[in-house]
């Protein structure tokens, strides 16, 4: 199978250029300014961009277990509808992804009926109880790329420092969601003006932030690869920038929903804005949005969590956290911060595709000769609607339900293979 | 009654929806209810055949005795349903009981619950208007018009009055409501309680003073509300024991001296007294705290009568 993709504007060494691109079988071939060979399908990407396919480090496929909220076929649709080639599953499954069954389950499934390339994340503890190490040695000879109890928090810092040793000692990184549940409670949005307003109970950005630094003591006392998932306050944020600056291996990533969305889009007691963390303080958005400048945020991850319908629609405080992030990505990034002038499309691009591969230490994802043919297409100026039976993903719960957005993925091929195309 | 029609249909969700205008119609309409109230036979015809639904999720049983004869007193069936006794227990959702409910044809709910936000659910799945009874710590918009109303009554006017509320800010939704209302109506709000029960940031967003030393706050009060302290904060860890948190925070003879030396005293009730109030404040001259309660159902059928267009 060959394809040709013609016109287009092709994201390459980070800039933007005209080039033509040649995918013969899985791998890119050619890479030139006017490629005239006849090709099996011919794309002709006049006024779109192209991107390498996006990765996502932080996903929650909930296959085995909640697959009426998602499993690794709609997870993985959904993944291409939104651009994404790559993507990482949390382990917090139904088994607990702590032994080799399950990781082989989801990379077997992935590899025959996904829409994406699926790497598996570890538990850090057995069944994410916080309470023993997994056998994570024995999954990483299974192939998984890192350990976390994402969704939890080990709060028993003794052990935590142990997870650390022993994941060292074998190779892997450690992705912390940071919350100390005492200081969480029974909180349900930010601890700030509209928790107050609203009467619901707080969760205090010092939640985060004690947990976070905690974790990089103990990052720098077992010499670890620390990766703190979707960090939401300033405090979190100057935390990690004093880290790097001592120079410890640690790095961090924001969801697209902290980087524009704030606690007043919980005015409403819309559930599709409660999620973990919660949506923080205007000023902590602006935080986010310029340590991803800056480079102290590394790169953007979605978190995305599906939650069904009938979970959703609760009274707000019995409403499951999350909400799903593939889709919406690109286009919310593209929409509230590139297009008025926030941030570059190039940064943007690069915290979606070679930073969080390389955090990993995933295959690397660019448009370069001779690899993979993981590529997006997308039509800046063409606004995609996320209606709830456009949502190619099976949970629905999102903030921008209904709402339309600019910068809409047409293409998104996998190993030169149409995975995605806009009608 | 050209303005009567504005309240036709709308729910009651909190008074922030509600301008200081629309507050004082509802307080007038309030009196005249509650001469009805006084008269030998206490009822009126006005809503006969419409159907108000008391949707207690959360227990209370005064206040839904309040709403049941507010409804029964203006000729509306009532129809109570309770949690503890329904299908919620046997874990269907609120979504299906308000479906349930409105197939039995209910014209106006009122609505107590633990959750906030409950009430626009029940008003989103129904459709119907929705007066909130209480939802969590969010809103108790019913208390804070009885409040209103019966400050307004004894002192003719909010406008500049002084008002000091002590107690559990923090789990307080009556706080929240009564503060939206009286700042509406010109008056000068001071909440007051130990630092542990006092959210942050309650002068950015309500425009009230917070003291934590109850002398200061009471100082020269018009008004003095308390607040029930509830036994279960203790085990939260916000306060040490109800003995030394009244030791600081009763309402007292010797407290109550910094007040005005006619200041309205109130209570939302129920009281524990001993704790935040002692029995010489509560029985006092100046004690309106069991004319609130009247004064709630009278609030109530004016809420009843004005949203499903009662005609006199």
């Amino acid at each position: 199978m060959t394809t040709l993709i013609k016109n287009g504007t092709a994201y390459i060494d980070g800039a933007f250029v005209k080039k033509d691109i040649l995918i013969e079988d899985k791998l890119i071939t050619r890479i030139e300014d006017k490629i005239n060979e006849p090709a099996e399908k011919v794309i002709d990407a006049k006024g779109m961009h192209v991107f390498p396919g996006f990765v996502d480090i932080h996903v929650h496929l909930r296959d085995p277990g909640q697959t009426y909220k998602e499993d690794i076929v709609s997870g993985t649709r959904s993944a291409a509808r939104g651009g994404f080639t790559s993507l990482c599953a949390m382990p917090n499954t139904d088994p607990v992804v702590d032994n080799i069954a399950t990781v082989d389950y989801i990379q077997r499934r992935a590899k025959d009926l996904g829409s994406a390339k699926v790497y598996v994340i570890g538990a850090m503890t057995k069944k994410s109880e916080g309470l023993e190490i997994s056998e994570m040695a024995t999954m990483k000879s299974d192939g998984i790329v890192a350990v976390s109890d994402d969704g939890k928090c080990v709060q028993n810092a003794k052990l935590m420092l142990n997870c650390m040793r022993y994941a060292t000692n074998f190779g892997l990184p450690l992705i912390v969601h940071a919350e100390d549940y005492n200081l969480s409670g029974s909180g349900q949005i930010h601890a700030g003006k509209i928790a107050l307003k609203l009467g619901l109970t707080g969760i205090p950005a010092l939640a985060e932030e004690v947990i976070i630094s905690r974790d990089i003591m103990l990052a720098e006392n077992t010499g670890s690869r620390l990766h703190i998932a979707h960090i939401s306050t300033a405090r979190s944020i100057e935390l990690v920038r004093e880290a790097k600056q001592l120079g410890f291996n640690i790095t961090c990533e924001v969801t697209p929903h902290h980087l524009i969305l704030t606690e007043d889009a919980c005015l409403g007691f819309d559930t599709n804005t409660k999620m973990k963390p919660p949506l923080r303080t205007e000023a902590d958005r602006q935080a986010c949005v310029q340590a991803l400048k800056d480079g102290i945020i590394d790169c953007i991850a979605t978190d995305h969590a599906p939650h069904a319908d009938f979970e959703k629609v609760r009274e707000f405080d019995h409403a499951p956290f999350g909400i799903i992030g593939l889709e919406t990505a690109f286009p919310a990034l593209y929409h509230h911060l590139v297009k008025p002038g926030h941030i570059s499309l190039e940064r943007i691009v690069d915290a979606l595709t070679s930073v969080p591969a390389s955090l990993l230490d995933l295959p690397p994802s660019a448009l370069k000769i001779g690899y993979p043919a993981d590529i997006c297409l997308v039509d800046l100026n063409q606004e995609t609607s996320f209606e709830s039976e456009e949502i190619a993903s099976k949970s629905k719960n999102t903030p921008w339900l209904n709402q339309k957005l600019s910068g809409k993925v047409i293409y998104t091929i996998l190993d030169g293979r149409i995975t995605w195309e806009a009608i | 009654m050209d303005s009567l029609p504005q309240f036709v249909g709308r729910n009651l969700f909190d008074l922030d929806d509600y301008s200081a205008e629309e507050i004082m119609y509802i307080l007038e309409a309030a009196r005249g209810m509650k001469e009805i109230n006084l008269r030998q036979y206490k009822k009126i015809p006005t809503l006969r055949g419409k159907t108000i639904c008391t949707l207690f999720v959360e227990n209370s049983t005064r206040t839904r005795m309040s709403f049941e004869l507010a409804a029964s007193r203006l000729s509306a069936d009532v129809v109570s349903f309770q949690a503890t006794v329904s299908s919620l227990q046997k874990g269907e959702s609120l979504q299906d009981t308000v479906y349930t409910l409105d197939a039995m044809g209910i014209d106006l709910y009122c609505i107590r619950h633990s959750s906030p936000g409950s009430p626009q659910l029940v008003h989103k799945y129904s459709g119907k208007p929705v007066i909130n009874g209480g939802d969590g710590r969010h809103a108790h918009p019913t208390q804070a018009l009885l409040d209103i109303f019966s400050i307004w009554e004894k002192l003719g006017s909010l406008e500049g009055l002084k008002i000091t509320i002590v107690g559990d800010i923090l789990n307080s939704r009556v706080v929240r409501s009564n503060l939206i209302g009286m700042k509406k109506l010109g008056a000068d709000v001071t909440v007051c309680g130990p630092r542990t029960l006092m959210p942050g940031g309650m002068e950015d967003i309500y425009g009230c003073r917070v003291e934590y030393n109850l002398p200061e706050a009471l100082r020269d009060a018009d008004v003095v509300m308390g607040l029930r302290m509830q036994l279960e904060r203790m085990t939260e860890g916000l306060f040490p024991s109800l003995e030394e948190y009244s030791k600081h925070y009763v309402l007292s003879k010797d407290t109550i001296k910094f007040a005005k030396k006619d200041a309205l005293i109130m209570h939302p009730g129920p009281m524990n007294r001993g704790v935040e109030i002692l029995p010489e404040i509560a029985d006092s001259d100046h004690s309106i705290i069991v004319e609130q309660v009247a004064n709630g159902v009278a609030v109530r059928m004016a809420l009843m009568f004005l949203i499903l267009g009662g005609k006199l």
